[in-house]
């Protein structure tokens, strides 16, 4: 069969193949599979969810009004701990987490081995919740504040090394190849010139970091690492529920105000 | 004059007649002594099979402006990083003051590359540093890595760099951030940063590709000059062919990795930008 010159065919353009538009069609339904999977796993007891609307208006009745003299004399001193447990996990996280998230940096470390296994550090570390890793350091340093912080900065490595090592991967290696050719050794080229171009977001990391350690270590309590978790788990043992929404209060002040500073700061900072 | 250096003379001399089959004349091969940098029969391959360089012996002499001229993929950018090693050349020797510096590694490989300046197509500046602290980067050969570390340089390439920074028309631009500055500053930012380090040598990798055709002049009358009021030679990748004719002493024509072209500008015809550069009215391309 020949091909006639005059029969012209319009130009037709789609944006999927069929085997494309096959393919995304079996990802949408796999989807609604997994939801409709899930919700008949979950075993939603109906007794409880019908009168739900009503545990929770009696909940918050109970808590009315909060207790706010119990603040001045406990939970202040929980909350600072909270904040000392955060700051201090992060400072601390950031120490480890550099030395990995360099050797984590393919352009730093041309080492595929090393590589690997720093990112095999980092993975362990984030696959953990820090309510395990306090579960964990409970058991080595005792219930407080120290197992707390260990946890935060355990939990951190993982964050801050994986952002950190992408941060000098998507580095200019024009300046470094500068720096090179001018005879600087290793030291003088991280220093002059991965540095300043890492700075902007190893700020940004440790501030979003320390924001959310702020949250996480507020729930530590729970499980005896210290800080206003641990007041709030007794509270809520003895169904003090005046004296939960102070600390849910004092807790919901101190995360949007972290928010809030933490923002402010990155704004400036880029 | 010695013998061996009154031999080495005359045989250059001879060898300095062009060719009458009309090939491209051959350039001495001259003697180590006044050449500041030779390559010997230099090959670089990046996948095994696939030479980029093939058999390159070149020298170059003390004073002057030599353009290596060719379309982009011919191996020029991995020539000029064989010198200094940016790219390790598979084999051959890189010949400084007659030291080879394809044997060098650790902290004398990096003393040997503080005496070869560079200056990059994209300026390769630390944008997040002021301009002055990029000209004492230049310096990073050679201070200590606890002055690096608090920036505390010493007075004397402060000074140095500040005069510099004077000499390249930027004066009042110390304190700026470099990517505050246009690409022409930028660039000079990036030839005075590569004097500071006091070179041997001076290279360019495309300098002027990404700037402007008068900026581009101005780019290379500064790198000419600066250069001549030092006595530094000066290498240059360029596939501009007019500006090199305008700003070299010598051309050196590369195509597919081999030199075919190495004499003074005046003798670069036509047909040998054809052999560089491919069929076509070469009158088209160099105006």
């Amino acid at each position: 069969m020949t091909l006639s010159a005059d029969t012209r065919e319009t130009p037709r353009w789609e944006r999927f193949t069929p085997s494309q538009r096959l393919a995304r069609f079996a990802v949408y339904l796999g989807m609604v599979m997994v939801v409709v999977w899930s919700v008949r796993n979950v075993r939603i007891i109906p007794e409880f969810l019908y009168d739900a609307h009503n545990q929770m208006a009696d909940l918050f009745t109970r808590m009315w009004p909060p207790d706010l003299a119990y603040y001045p004399s406990t939970v202040h001193g929980a909350l600072i701990e909270t904040l000392h447990i955060a700051t201090l996990g992060t400072i601390l996280a950031i120490v480890m987490a550099v030395p990995v998230g360099l050797m984590a940096a393919r352009n730093i470390v041309p080492f595929r081995l090393v590589n690997e296994f720093a990112k095999l550090i980092l993975v362990a570390s984030r696959s953990v919740n820090s309510l395990v890793w306090a579960l964990l350091f409970v058991a080595v340093f005792g219930p407080g504040a120290l197992a707390g912080t260990i946890a935060i900065a355990f939990r951190s490595i993982g964050f801050v090394g994986k952002l950190l090592a992408e941060a000098i991967e998507e580095a200019n290696a024009g300046p470094i190849e500068a720096l090179t050719a001018a005879g600087a050794s290793w030291p003088k080229v991280l220093i002059k010139g991965y540095w300043p171009q890492v700075q902007p977001a190893f700020w940004s990391i440790a501030l979003f970091r320390w924001d959310i350690n702020v949250r996480e270590s507020a729930v530590l309590g729970l499980v005896g690492a210290g800080g206003i978790g641990l007041i709030l788990d007794s509270a809520m043992n003895f169904f003090q529920w005046t004296r939960v929404a102070t600390i849910l209060i004092a807790i919901f002040t101190v995360v949007i105000l972290a928010e809030i500073v933490v923002t402010r700061i990155r704004k400036r900072l880029i | 004059m010695s013998d061996s250096l009154r031999d080495a003379k005359a045989k250059s001399d001879d060898a300095r007649k062009p060719d009458r089959g009309g090939n491209p004349p051959v350039r001495p091969a001259a003697n180590g002594q006044d050449a500041v940098l030779s390559l010997r029969g230099l090959n670089k391959e990046y996948e095994r099979g696939k030479p980029v360089l093939t058999d390159i012996s070149l020298d170059f002499p003390a004073r002057g402006v030599v353009a290596i001229i060719g379309p982009s993929g011919t191996g020029k950018s991995t020539l000029i990083r064989c010198i200094n090693r940016l790219v390790e050349p598979t084999s051959g020797e890189v010949l400084l003051g007659g030291r080879d510096l394809t044997k060098l590694r650790g902290a004398r490989l990096r003393a040997a590359r503080r005496e070869i300046g560079m200056v990059f197509q994209e300026y390769n500046l630390v944008e997040r540093l002021s301009v002055i602290e990029n000209l004492l980067c230049g310096r990073l050969g050679y201070v200590p890595l606890w002055r690096v570390w608090t920036r505390r340089y010493p007075d004397a390439d402060i000074a140095r760099a500040f005069e510099l920074l004077d000499r390249v028309g930027l004066g009042e631009f110390a304190t700026r951030r470099a990517d505050a500055l246009s690409g022409g500053q930028r660039q000079r930012v990036g030839i005075a940063r590569a004097v500071m380090q006091s070179p041997k040598l001076l290279l360019a990798d495309e300098p002027t590709s990404s700037l402007d055709p008068r900026t581009s002049v101005e780019i290379m009358t500064l790198m000419r000059d600066i250069a001549a009021e030092r006595d530094i030679p000066v290498i240059i990748n360029i596939h501009d062919v007019a500006l090199a004719k305008r700003f070299a002493t010598r051309i050196v024509g590369m195509s597919e990795g081999r030199v075919v072209y190495d004499g003074p500008p005046e003798d670069l015809a036509d047909s040998h930008l054809q052999q560089i550069y491919g069929r076509g009215d070469a009158g088209e391309w160099i105006g």
